[in-house]
């Protein structure tokens, strides 16, 4: 009975719990890749800002932890205007690499914009939600309720997109974006709109991260990398790839820091990200080129 | 006049140290050649569109193998050093062949790098029984602290010419790079990989050639901060963090030109100096700050850097436009 034991078991559930996160985590950056064909390297900063956002409205301002996290919804959502305005347009018709570096100045500035007005102590709100026992299994309900959370963001998200007519104006400028200017869809609204939709996201991811993770300016580097790989994994621009990718990833890394350190989950993530770049470059799940 | 005026400032940066001895200052100034080093290193393959994030994870294999080495196996510097430029250029074989193989490019390449320099800071942290996690490693010293058998000098002088020394090779093997074939090949390659592929460049080859002088140069740079601070941590000489500073400071300076990266090196490491003198521990951040929006205002505006924005204004307009916009 050593193959299938309680613990692998475990290690498994936990890792889907985690796969839902990081599936979410990879549904923003994956929609602003699709259409606007940039990657937001500072992403993970985004839902950094937007976790000191949920800190302070809770924890310093005393307000409802549902409306706080409203609040960081909306912020963050106006804050992927607002780099999409500033950084972004300027650098539209510039080489991929140059918006690539861009957002990651952008990076930097958050990660020390916070550092300088934050601090950087280690922050959290305090909260310790129970862990759930299962025959001997130990499930918290934080990660439970992010899984819950994640799944219930990205069926709303898929509607939007295949049920209203901006959501298949997305798509369609996703899938060639010369052709829909002809066809009278304003770009730039549309770019705005999936800028808003992909900041959203993040808020949405800041407010489930926030319950499992302390809060401090370089949180973001230790999801971020990942998210990254996730959405080249899963191809990027590709939903149901991510998606799966996502798991794929958060198995291994569970699976990794049951056997091992944590830090070992990862190398062995990043190792199969690598060789699995040189089997599909095109990743898991490749349109047609 | 413009055959003399190098001769004549590198003599003055050789006679320097004699001139003048004050410590802080010559620390600076080795800190800002070891630096100005690795950042050419990196845009000697950066300049051709090769956008590698990974070169933080050669410069953390320079300087952990370096080390590691010294203490564990007591093989001096002399001999540690190669073995770690050797798994340098091994590492960035392995990684990169693949890559250029099956034509990884742009955004994918960048990832691809990251995800090494990744792996590199994870593993560092992983076996933290050996090389001491995230709170860093410190060679030991031998004996009474300055030997050439151990390359551990005291003397700031010392130090000094041999950062200098380093740093002239690195701009010796740019204009090397910049007059081979090896450019006009990978110049070819960063417009048109098909296009070059037909008029007979072995694009594979020509790619790798450059990333493994660049990883090896890189990891040079990770020795000698090493051997020179006697103190190694995994985020300073590793990371991504190390592997976007790099990026940052050749586009400030100038991606295009040989002395740019040197222009961001001093440029940077100046800033965050004068910033942390004036306002001590409160400076904390404030230069990553400034760091970040310069970034991206050059990237907006001035894409070809400080230096290379000023060599175009001097320089009266040439017919042919700049390489790999």
């Amino acid at each position: 009975m050593a193959v299938f034991d309680i613990y692998l078991l475990e290690a498994l559930i936990n890792g889907v719990l985690l796969g839902g996160v990081l599936a979410l985590l990879s549904l923003g950056l994956n929609l602003i890749f699709g259409v606007i064909d940039v990657v937001w390297i500072c992403y993970a900063e985004l839902i950094m800002l937007g976790m000191y956002a949920i800190y302070f409205l809770d924890v310093v301002y005393h307000l409802p932890l549902l409306v706080a996290g409203a609040v960081c919804i909306v912020g963050v959502a106006l804050l992927g205007v607002l780099l999409h305005v500033l950084v972004i347009s300027p650098l539209l018709g510039a080489a991929p690499i140059n918006q690539l570096l861009a957002t990651g100045g952008v990076l930097f500035f958050l990660q020390s914009a916070a550092t300088v007005m934050f601090g950087v102590e280690f922050k959290n709100l305090g909260l310790r939600l129970p862990v759930l026992k299962l025959s001997g299994m130990f499930i918290s309900y934080s990660r439970l309720l992010a899984f819950a959370f994640a799944l219930v963001g990205m069926v709303l998200v898929y509607l939007f997109l295949t049920r209203t007519y901006t959501g298949t104006a997305i798509r369609a400028i996703s899938q060639d974006r010369q052709i829909m200017m002809l066809m009278g869809v304003d770009s730039r609204r549309i770019y705005l709109i999936t800028s808003a939709l992909g900041g959203g996201l993040a808020g949405l991811a800041a407010c489930l991260l926030v319950l499992q993770y302390d809060i401090h300016p370089f949180v973001g580097l230790s999801f971020g990398p990942i998210t990254f790989l996730i959405c080249v994994l899963g191809s990027l621009g590709n939903f149901v790839g991510g998606f799966v990718a996502a798991f794929v990833f958060a198995e291994i890394i569970a699976l990794g820091g049951l056997y091992s350190d944590l830090e070992w989950g990862y190398v062995l993530a990043f190792a199969f990200f690598i060789v699995m770049m040189f089997i599909r470059p095109q990743g898991l799940m490749a349109r047609r080129s | 006049m413009t055959r003399v005026l190098p001769w004549l400032v590198g003599a003055a940066l050789v006679a320097l140290p004699f001139v003048y001895r004050e410590p802080y200052p010559l620390h600076i100034l080795v800190i800002i050649l070891i630096w100005s080093f690795a950042y050419t290193s990196w845009s000697v393959m950066g300049r051709f569109g090769l956008t590698s994030l990974g070169h933080g994870g050669f410069m953390g294999v320079g300087a952990y193998v370096t080390a590691l080495l010294w203490n564990k196996a007591g093989m001096s510097p002399w001999l540690g050093v190669p073995l770690a430029l050797a798994a340098a250029a091994l590492l960035a074989a392995v990684v990169a062949y693949p890559c250029f193989r099956f034509r990884i490019t742009g955004h994918y390449f960048a990832l691809v790098t990251l995800a090494l320099s990744g792996i590199v800071l994870q593993v560092i942290t992983a076996t933290r029984d050996y090389t001491g996690g995230s709170l860093g490693y410190t060679p030991e010293r031998y004996r009474g602290g300055s030997s050439l058998y151990a390359l551990q000098f005291a003397s700031k002088t010392t130090w000094y010419l041999i950062a200098l020394g380093v740093w002239a090779a690195g701009l010796w093997v740019w204009y090397r790079v910049d007059r081979s074939m090896l450019r006009y090949a990978l110049e070819a390659i960063a417009e048109d990989e098909d296009a070059a592929a037909a008029t007979g460049v072995h694009v594979t080859a020509e790619k790798l050639k450059i990333t493994v002088l660049s990883a090896v140069m890189t990891a040079l740079a990770g020795s000698l901060y090493c051997q020179y601070q006697m103190f190694i941590s995994p985020d300073t000489v590793s990371g991504i963090s190390v592997s976007l500073q790099m990026v940052f400071a050749v586009v400030v300076g100038g991606i295009y030109v040989a002395y740019g990266p040197t222009v961001g090196a001093v440029i940077t490491i100046m800033l965050a100096e004068i910033l942390r003198i004036s306002f001590g521990t409160r400076a904390v951040g404030w230069d990553n700050l400034v760091y970040g929006i310069l970034l991206v205002i050059f990237i907006v505006f001035l894409p070809k850097g400080i230096l290379g924005s000023l060599l175009d204004l001097r320089r009266p307009r040439r017919a042919e436009a700049v390489p790999g916009t």
